[in-house]
């Protein structure tokens, strides 16, 4: 334990580097995973004909072990952070993207039909009837991959992209428990606390109406 | 008037829902589309605001054909209650009956206020309504918003697909009521879907059975009961019904009296309690007014309409459909 605060005061500049490269690429990687799947999610409720096909293929890159996606992509882009970015953004896509189509698609028609036969627009349907009754459904899927980003993202240390793999990758180098520890347990927090505050704005997310 | 020539409707799976229809609903009546399920109601009701387009034919709107018209403008010029209530559980009360109002950018005070009014006209409390969610009413009162969401943008035409069909006996009751004298002051233009008899015999003006995309007969409740134009017309309104009519137009007014009106302000011509409501048909056939008035010991003790007169001629029992 001494040995473990010891560490963390010595590695501080170093712990406290390799943290904030670690939310800068998770949080990158997430934001720009909202910016694809949540209109790719939204255009696929209008072609339904795709929208298996495609959650399809976001779902087998789910399945690659990260490790060896990361290693595919290393071959075609180099080592650095844009390899590390695209590894995650495609790991962050599913979760959003299923939430999203999923969401719109359980919006009850009768609610829609309604819209349509009083004169709202596609767009209005769009924006005041099935976002908002999605949304719980689209936070969740946001707030799933944001976990899901964070963990995996302690691999960019092998693509050379820093954040807390480093530390754990370097402790595990040079048998230091202390070191390995001070890298997996901002991990973990981060996960955590990421998980509680997505979890509150959920929560404040879903439609006053719905909730019973 | 809304009128439909020819109107043919083929889905893209083959299934013929219309079949060559024509048919004429007239202004300011409420007409009542009844038949067995899956006869093509709901069908022909969309086929109005556009919902469903015409295969072949054609629908006009006092006589303006809807075919060019922009269905966005068109429905929103259209009061539509929907099969199953379809209230947005994520909007107020408030903001549901004031959709229509927004989206014909009404100024907001005139959108409050009337919300308010309409929720007064249907018994709903505005200071303890407007805020709620649609989950937090009831049944009954989430249709009444239902209904007068359809009237809030002041439409000429209100279309209902069987609207009360999901609530139970006593609150179905309740509503056909409160939509009869509703009608009696907002004199809309209103198709109502139905597969209920009892429903469309007491609250319609006129009524159209359909059979199978097909019209089979269309007339006033009481032309359908007198002369049911063939078999499947005799038998949807219930052979029943027809010979309970024949039999109870002996009974006495005076048994009948919780059908009739309590008030009315009208004139109306005097008739006493123990006729028959044979007697009190033809009485009221030989009057200019609306209503009669049922005298006993000299005093009025109620008022009655032909379908006050129509309710009691059908009632199964006395008393039964008080
Ligand atoms: N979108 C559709 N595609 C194919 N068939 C339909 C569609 N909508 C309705 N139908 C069919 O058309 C017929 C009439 O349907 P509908 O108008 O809903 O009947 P009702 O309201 O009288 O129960 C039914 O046979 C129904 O299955
Ligand atoms: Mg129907």
């Amino acid at each position: 334990m001494r040995n473990f605060l010891d560490t963390l005061v010595s590695r501080q500049d170093m712990i406290i580097s390799a943290f904030l490269e670690h939310i800068y690429l998770s949080f990158v990687a997430v934001a720009i995973g909202i910016a694809i799947a949540l209109p790719l999610g939204i255009i696929i409720t209008r072609y339904r004909r795709y929208a298996e096909p495609i959650i399809g293929v976001t779902a087998v890159f789910q399945t690659i072990p990260s490790l060896a996606l990361f290693g595919f992509l290393v071959p075609i882009l180099g080592i650095g952070s844009p390899t590390a970015l695209i590894a995650l953004i495609i790991y962050a896509l599913l979760p959003i993207l299923r939430n999203t189509y999923a969401g719109i698609v359980g919006v009850d028609g009768s609610t829609i039909e309604a819209g349509r036969g009083m004169g709202m627009t596609r767009t209005q349907i769009l924006r005041q009837i099935e976002l908002p009754l999605a949304l719980p459904f689209i936070m969740a899927g946001i707030r799933t991959a944001t976990v899901l980003t964070v963990g995996i993202a302690t691999l960019a240390t092998f693509v050379g992209a820093g954040g807390l793999g480093d530390i754990i990758y370097r402790g595990l180098q040079s048998y230091n428990n202390s070191l390995v520890l001070a890298g997996a347990l901002p991990v973990a927090f981060l996960a955590i606390g990421f998980d509680q505050i997505l979890k509150w704005i959920e929560k404040r997310a879903t439609p006053k109406g719905l909730k019973t | 008037m809304i009128r439909f020539e020819n109107v043919t409707k083929r889905f893209p799976d083959g299934t013929e829902a219309l079949k060559d229809i024509s048919l004429v609903l007239p202004t300011h009546e409420l007409t009542a589309v009844i038949g067995p399920s899956g006869c093509g109601k709901t069908t022909l009701m969309k086929m109005i605001n556009k919902l469903e387009k015409p295969t072949a034919g054609s629908i006009y709107i006092d006589e303006k054909p809807i075919n060019g018209m922009d269905e966005v403008q068109l429905r929103r010029s259209i009061g539509y209650v929907i099969q199953r209530i379809g209230l947005f559980p994520h909007m107020t009360i408030s903001d549901n009956v004031a959709l229509v109002p927004k989206l014909l950018e009404w100024p907001k005070a005139k959108k409050e206020e009337r919300v308010r009014e309409l929720l007064e006209l249907v018994g709903l409390d505005p200071a303890i309504y407007m805020d709620r969610y649609p989950l937090e009413l009831s049944g009954g009162q989430q249709q009444r918003v239902g209904v007068i969401r359809a009237l809030a943008g002041d439409p000429n035409i209100v279309l209902m697909d069987e609207p009360f069909s999901a609530l139970d006996p006593i609150s179905r009751e309740q509503l056909q009521d409160e939509l009869r004298n509703l009608q009696q002051t907002i004199k809309k233009t209103i198709v109502f879907v139905t597969h209920d008899m009892d429903e469309a015999l007491k609250i319609a003006d006129s009524i159209i059975l359909m059979r199978d995309g097909q019209v089979e007969q269309t007339g006033t409740p009481q032309q359908l009961i007198d002369n049911p134009a063939n078999e499947f017309v005799r038998n949807f309104i219930g052979v029943e019904r027809i010979n309970q009519k024949r039999t109870f137009g002996e009974k006495r007014l005076m048994e009948f009296l919780d059908l009739f009106t309590a008030d009315w302000a009208g004139d109306a011509k005097k008739i006493s309690a123990d006729s028959s409501i044979e007697e009190a048909f033809l009485q009221l056939d030989e009057s200019d007014q609306d209503y009669l008035a049922v005298v006993q010991d000299g005093r009025i003790i109620a008022y009655a309409n032909d379908r006050d007169l129509l309710k009691a001629a059908l009632a199964k029992e006395t008393g039964v459909l008080a």
